[in-house]
């Protein structure tokens, strides 16, 4: 922070063009490279309105970002499943493979058609909600996902609200008591749950609740009959088991980016109005945390959705993950890349939206000078 | 009068962790005494280490990091603040002692606005309503002369120049209406013209609101503008302790002498300045945004000698030290070194043409890695340049250290275990390492303290006469440019607005800005400021 304020954009600026990226040239206007003449710089419109509302053209950025390289996951997607050894065919005949057989399966498949021509129909189809027809139950891919990705969302969604808010507060209260025993008990206990891997965490707290005590439910199916209460009570033990998983992680990061502001001279200058050490931790070091704090949250909304599979199984809940993983098994194709780029979405949206949370708590984005 | 505040038998320690060895207890600050009645300003002065932001910082029973204040008293109005509980010290720290920080630019939240910040500590102390507090505000923003005072409140710390901020933070601090005030060197970080400014605002502020005030700072110029008692602290014990007059007119110690001399150096320019080494001709300059940062800059320097460039932050005197190395190729423009025109990149650049220019920075922390050793980062460039290695090396290394006369026990050191100044003699010694033809010096002293400025300003002049260096030297310090300097460039704004002899330069008569730059240094004289404003008073009434 040498200098204060309106240095930050120059010098980011600067290093561009001193290492002579070249990307930053068409949108900022004119750089100077050796040989070239100097020209009067006339900015695009781009240029103009980036310097107008910096925040919304880093969100139109972003934005644009993310839709680019969820283009281009969708096509290491099916380049990846193209890749792969084995053929549906072969598998899902077994022993009477004959040469004709499989033959006609791929014809019917459409796998004789070239593979550019099979992406661009499956982009297509996929842009308006069609994910195709399922190989393994000729059923349509779309509607199947459709229920368990609500699934999935619904035990996401809850232990989200759960496992968020406690995090960000048992991180202050770490921060509050920081180096003492609360700090102590809180970082034993966060570590503890970070390195028991999942499926064990998930077993003891059947063995505990559902088996010893029977005070919960297992297993944790959902069926479209029951009504939301069951649903909750079914989704109770994953539920905990994600919590216990992704809070250490959020928690930590939430203590470590609030004490890194800590030692920062206005907390000090607070410290020396006489606050108090909550509202100097809650006013005055918490804001400055976000961006990071946020990053994290969004990386693990991300794996609630997506990296359950191991607790789905465990639970056998039926969600996104565990129907990936039975498709995968009997080379489903277009069920594997339906839920591959379902998942992929999600983790480039989540992230998307955490920077452009970052990017709105930031002032000097917010209110430019 | 009874006293405000009264210090006795201070004692602070602080614990250090060597490492690989045990941890020991350091003394920051032993047998301290001193008073402030009601009303009046007391000096703190010293170098760095001399432990005056650690006994400011007491009068708010406050200490930074691991320091610990174990023993002596500190009263205030009779109450000893040392002794009371933590709920008891946060309500006399932001009511009755406030502090300004040297860095307002850090001290303020990011994320709050302006007016939020500085009425924070009124509204959470119960001493006046949001209303009342918001008036006061509003009268301070005026009396410290902010622009707008109205919406002043509303902007956020990265809105206002960092002079503003220094005052918003002055404004922050008389908002309670505290008893005492704690600056601790409240100007060092502005410019001259800006920190003359805010000194006029502090001090009308502190005489409008009849508040005490402890100044903290290193510039006894600064201090004899401001303060009516000055205690002078040398390695976290008094030294002098005595009345403005008495300490500026007759110091009676010997470091308080120096001190008060610190600017006596000057050296009288030379006279044949024909020998051109480096010439810039028409450099404009700027980066991607548009914004030109250096226009139509032309000047030349001969072998051997000086030139000093000064202007203040934003001058873009930097910019031109970038431009010249090649880091930042300019728009337009040629440099000619030696008779040749440079390529204007870097990487257009042959070895021997970097060989010839070497930079030397203000940080001379974060020009060095942390994880070498004084020998590897004097030996990189032997190695670069000459292909030097071994025991040859080795001894390269000795005779360079020998030359900024530190000898060879430093070679194994990293620079976390030397000072400021052995960290910037470094930091030549491996400019010279290359042999260079022209050292380009960006404020290579201005992060450090008077006397080990002057040490390294000594050593720079030695080695010219020793290796027939030139230096083109960045400041914004007319003291240094006075002592060092054959000829002197006078940025504003990104112009070149004089440029000669320093005899012709730092005579009059002058254009506007030079005037307004060399009537901005502080002097080492009782009733400067108040001259300097009287001036300026005049001269815009007879406009």
């Amino acid at each position: 922070m040498s200098g204060g304020g309106p240095a930050h954009g120059p010098e980011l600026t600067a290093t561009a063009a001193a290492g002579d990226s070249p990307q930053s040239a068409g949108a900022a206007g004119s750089v100077a490279s050796s040989g070239t003449p100097f020209v009067e710089a006339r900015p695009s419109i781009w240029a103009k309105f980036a310097k107008s509302s910096p925040l919304a053209a880093l969100i139109t950025q972003r934005l644009a970002l993310s839709v680019a390289l969820l283009f281009a996951v969708s096509l290491m997607i099916f380049g990846g499943v193209e890749a792969l050894p084995g053929d549906f065919a072969t598998t899902y005949l077994g022993q009477s493979a004959t040469p004709q057989a499989v033959e006609n399966i791929r014809k019917e498949l459409g796998l004789d058609q070239s593979a550019t021509t099979r992406y661009f129909q499956w982009l297509g189809g996929a842009l308006q909600g069609d994910f195709g027809t399922s190989w393994a139950s000729r059923n349509s891919v779309s509607e199947q996902i459709g229920k368990r990705l609500g699934n999935s969302l619904f035990l996401a969604f809850f232990a989200a609200i759960i496992s968020v808010p406690l995090a960000v507060g048992l991180g202050m209260l770490a921060v509050q008591y920081r180096n003492r025993l609360p700090d102590k008990i809180i970082n034993v206990v966060s570590l503890a749950a970070i390195s028991l891997p999942e499926f064990f965490v998930g077993y003891l707290l059947i063995l505990f609740f559902a088996v010893q005590m029977g005070v919960a439910t297992f297993p944790a199916t959902v069926y479209e009959s029951m009504t939301f209460g069951q649903r909750l009570s079914a989704i109770a033990l994953p539920t905990a088991t994600l919590v216990l998983v992704v809070l250490a992680h959020m928690m930590r990061m939430t203590r470590a980016a609030i004490l890194n502001v800590m030692s920062s001279a206005y907390v000090e200058t607070a410290e020396l109005k006489g606050l108090s050490s909550l509202r100097i931790i809650a006013k005055h070091a918490a804001p400055n945390a976000v961006a990071p704090v946020i990053n994290v949250i969004a990386l693990n909304l991300a794996y609630l959705v997506v990296g359950v599979v191991v607790v789905e199984v465990v639970f056998v809940y039926p969600g996104m993950g565990q129907y990936m993983v039975d498709a995968v098994t009997v080379r489903d194709m277009p069920v594997v890349q339906a839920c591959g780029l379902i998942f992929a979405a999600f983790y480039i949206f989540l992230n998307m939206f955490a920077d452009i949370l970052a990017i709105i708590a930031n002032p000097r984005l917010r209110h430019p000078r | 009068m009874p006293d405000l505040l009264s210090v006795r038998n201070l004692k602070i320690e602080a614990t250090s962790y060597p490492p690989g060895e045990a941890p020991r207890t350091v003394t920051l600050v032993e047998g301290v005494n001193f008073d402030v009645q009601k009303g009046k300003v007391l000096g703190l002065i010293g170098e760095s280490g001399a432990g005056k932001s650690t006994i400011g910082l007491t009068a708010l029973a406050y200490g930074r990091g691991g320091v610990r204040i174990t023993g002596g008293e500190v009263k205030l109005n009779g109450e000893d603040l040392l002794r009371l509980s933590p709920s008891g010290i946060r309500k006399v720290r932001g009511a009755k002692v406030c502090y300004v920080a040297q860095s307002a630019a850090a001290a303020f939240n990011p994320a709050h606005r302006l007016g939020e910040q500085v009425i924070e500590a009124s509204l959470k102390h119960g001493i006046m309503s949001r209303a009342e507090a918001e008036k006061r505000a509003l009268y301070l923003f005026k009396v410290l002369g902010l622009p707008n005072p109205e919406t002043f409140g509303q902007r956020y710390p990265h809105q206002v120049s960092g002079g503003q901020l220094q005052r918003a933070m002055t404004a922050m601090a008389l908002c309670p209406n505290p008893e005492l005030i704690v600056f601790d060197e409240p100007t060092t970080a502005l410019d001259v013209t800006t920190q003359i400014d805010v000194l006029a605002a502090i001090k009308h502020a502190i005489e409008e609101t009849n508040t005490a005030a402890l100044y903290i700072t290193h510039d006894l110029a600064v201090v004899a503008q401001i303060t009516d008692d000055i205690l002078v602290l040398r390695h976290g014990k008094m030294v002098e302790y005595g009345s403005v007059k008495d300490i500026i007119e007759a110091p009676k110690e010997e470091y308080t002498r120096a001190l008060v001399n610190v600017r006596g150096t000057a050296r009288d320019e030379a006279p044949d300045q024909t020998n051109t080494l480096l010439k810039v001709e028409n450099i404009t300059a700027g980066y991607s945004n548009g914004f030109k940062v250096l226009q139509n800059v032309s000047l030349h320097l001969p072998k051997g000698q000086t030139l000093a460039v000064v202007g203040e932050s934003g001058s873009g005197k930097s910019t031109l030290a970038r431009v010249i190395t090649g880091l930042l190729p300019p728009q337009d423009g040629t440099i000619s070194f030696d008779g040749t025109v440079l390529p204007k990149a870097l990487k257009g650049r042959t070895n021997d043409q970097l060989r010839r220019i070497q930079m030397i920075y203000q940080m001379a922390d974060t020009a060095m890695n942390p994880r070498q050793t004084v020998r590897d980062i004097i030996g990189r460039p032997l190695t670069f340049y000459y292909g030097l290695r071994g025991a040859k090396k080795t001894e390269r290394v000795k005779e360079l250290l020998e030359q900024i006369e530190m000898g060879g026990r430093f070679a194994d050191r990293y620079p976390a275990e030397l000072s400021g100044g052995q960290k910037q003699r470094v930091a030549i010694a491996r400019a010279l390492a290359a042999q260079p033809e022209l050292i380009l010096c960006d404020e290579p002293t201005s992060a450090l303290d008077p006397l080990v400025a002057e040490g390294i300003l000594k050593l720079l002049l030695k080695l010219q006469d020793e290796t027939h260096v030139s230096y083109m030297f960045i400041t914004h310090d007319i003291a240094i440019v006075r002592a060092i300097a054959d000829s002197v460039a006078v940025m504003h704004r990104g112009k070149l607005v004089r440029f000669g002899p320093k005899s012709k330069v730092l005579a009059p008569p002058f254009d506007d800005y030079t005037d307004l730059l060399l009537k901005s240094v502080p002097e080492m004289e009782i009733g400067w400021l108040e001259k300097v404003l009287s001036t300026r008073r005049m001269e815009s009434a007879g406009n």
